[in-house]
């Protein structure tokens, strides 16, 4: 079981679901973030005086799922996600322990059975 | 003489009232459009206060109320206005502020409808066009003592078709021109919904407007010593929240929930429609008036999703179609010549008739400016600027910045590469998973 950490942008943020969705996932955590990489500083002005902004406003997802969708995930990701400039963002993959369903109070081994066993 | 002071207090609050509008068009629009477009549309009510305002004071006025040539156009008083003889008892200057914020509010009708995606140097040519020539005109038809639809007997006492069916439709034409937002409609043909960045702040908008409202109605009167002005006033609030009320209800009953941008449209629809007629119908006629006009503006929000006219805030179905309702209410409603009251048809006829007017004059208005644009400054922003939100593209800072992400941080801090020169990055080999497509 693993969890697949993607930080995007926010405009590509509605493709990605739909891409997630074409290959059948459908469960996952969103959340507003900010931070730096490569991307250039968005240049800004207030009275008169030029700033930067240097943490880029982006969203990440979090998807726990089974080892054997994980690189088809990140195809999915990547291939809805992608604008080729700097600032597109990053993925992670994390391995996982344990998961429970909070509702049932059932666990797994692995989250897509846990999944599949309530439907 | 003492009618004189009395009418410069009143012409000269109500004008203000009327100006004060624009806070709640700006309110308004920054709470239904998304978080990173708040600033530019804040910014565009600003263009209409100030190039719009003296746009119209130089040029505007002199179309509008200057010497008429053939009931067309008026070719006097440009740059003085004040110069503009009143057969009233009233100083010209608090008439002219008056107008002025007549001039503005239609400006600011149509820069809801074209937020989120119009190039902001477009905008100031779009609110000079308005206020210099696209305004005046149809107001000098309606309004000016030569004007050929006044000649006819139109009635349209404080503008539902010279302010607000104008308004509408030029927004309608420039909105159907620019093209929906990105990611507006899907293939299917249906209409995706964008997350407003805050309803109380559009409430606080719908107020403000509701509040000006009353200047707008009851100050077109002109004259303090006219006792009608509280009926006026009376039939503007009786619309208006019935206006509100049948739209409520509708989304209620149609999506089951009780809509609050709905709810605010309907209000607005209601006291657009009342605009025309509010000093010629009874109360119960303005009450429904309003409720027809709380219908009209949800099902003219659908018909333009289903043609794929996207207006962000609604301004077509609020001003346009509820800007001509009103024209055309006043033809059944009124008390004196309207065809429920008296069976005469002859003043729904030339109401028809000036609505028609209106609406072909504001999608041809709205249709010039639109290419004026793409010859000059350019129309639309960029797919970049409209993805990276106009607050930052045109204005370079956000609405709200509840993370501090400004820094003035010296390069070196960060980048580490570039400032030193020194790779710290082993490149080996490198595998590529992705499968773009």
């Amino acid at each position: 079981m693993k969890k697949i950490e993607a930080i995007i942008r926010p405009e590509r943020l509605t493709q990605t679901i739909k891409g997630l969705k074409n290959i059948g996932i459908t469960g996952f955590t969103v959340s507003q973030v900010v931070g730096r990489g490569k991307q250039k500083d968005t240049q800004g002005v207030y009275r008169g005086k030029n700033y930067k902004v240097t943490l880029h406003p982006k969203v990440k997802l979090e998807i726990v799922l089974s080892d054997y969708m994980v690189k088809r995930t990140i195809q999915a990701i990547i291939a809805s996600a992608h604008t080729g400039e700097d600032g597109d963002g990053k993925i992670f993959v994390h391995p996982i322990l344990e998961a429970y369903n909070i509702r049932t109070g059932e666990t797994d081994f692995d989250i897509d059975d846990l999944v599949n066993k309530e439907n | 003489m003492e009618l004189v002071y009395l009418n410069t207090v009143w012409i000269v609050i109500a004008a203000a009232m009327v100006l004060f509008m624009e806070g709640g068009f700006g309110l308004l629009e920054a709470g239904f459009v998304r978080t990173k477009n708040a600033v530019n549309v804040t910014m565009k009510i600003f263009v209409d206060l100030t190039i719009g305002a003296l746009a119209f004071w130089i040029i505007g006025f002199g179309i509008m109320y200057g010497k008429d040539t053939f009931g067309f156009i008026g070719t006097s008083l440009f740059g003085n206005p004040e110069h503009i003889a009143l057969s009233i008892e009233l100083p010209s200057a608090a008439f002219v502020l008056f107008q002025m914020g007549f001039a503005l509010a239609c400006i600011s009708i149509v820069s809801g409808a074209v937020a989120e995606r119009m190039s902001f140097k477009a905008y100031i040519v779009t609110a000079a066009s308005i206020s210099i020539i696209v305004y005046p005109l149809s107001g000098h038809w309606i309004w000016s003592n030569g004007g050929w639809l006044a000649g006819l007997g139109m009635k349209d006492f404080a503008g539902s078709a010279a302010i607000h069916a104008l308004g509408g439709f030029v927004a309608f034409a420039m909105a159907k021109l620019l093209g929906p937002r990105k990611g507006r409609f899907n293939s299917d043909g249906s209409a995706n919904v964008f997350a407003p960045s805050n309803i109380p702040l559009a409430s606080a908008g719908a107020f403000i407007l509701w509040f000006g409202w009353f200047g707008f109605n009851a100050g077109s009167t002109l004259d303090a010593s006219n006792t009608s002005l509280a009926s006026i006033a009376l039939n503007t609030m009786l619309a208006g929240a019935s206006g509100g009320t049948a739209a409520l209800f509708l989304t209620l009953k149609k999506f089951g929930k009780a809509d609050p941008s709905m709810t605010i449209n309907g209000v607005l629809s209601g006291l657009v429609a009342i605009t025309a007629g509010c000093a010629f119908v009874s109360q119960w006629s303005a009450i429904i008036i309003g409720a027809v006009s709380g219908i009209i503006v949800i099902l003219a929000t659908l018909l333009l999703d289903k043609i794929k006219v996207d207006d962000p805030v609604g301004a077509v179905a609020v001003h346009g179609f509820n800007g001509v309702f009103g024209t055309i209410a006043v033809g059944l409603f009124d008390i004196k010549e309207g065809l429920f009251t008296t069976g005469d048809s002859s003043l729904l006829f030339v109401q028809f008739l000036g609505a028609a007017t209106v609406v072909v004059w504001g999608l041809a208005g709205g249709a010039i400016i639109a290419k004026i644009c793409e010859k000059t400054v350019g129309f639309r922003a960029s797919e970049r600027e409209e993805e990276e939100g106009l607050d930052m593209s045109y204005h370079g800072i956000p609405a709200y910045n509840e993370l501090e992400r400004f820094a003035d941080l010296p390069a070196s801090l960060y980048n580490f590469e570039e400032s030193t020169g020194i790779s710290v990055a082993p490149h080996g080999e490198k595998e590529i998973v992705r499968e773009i497509g």
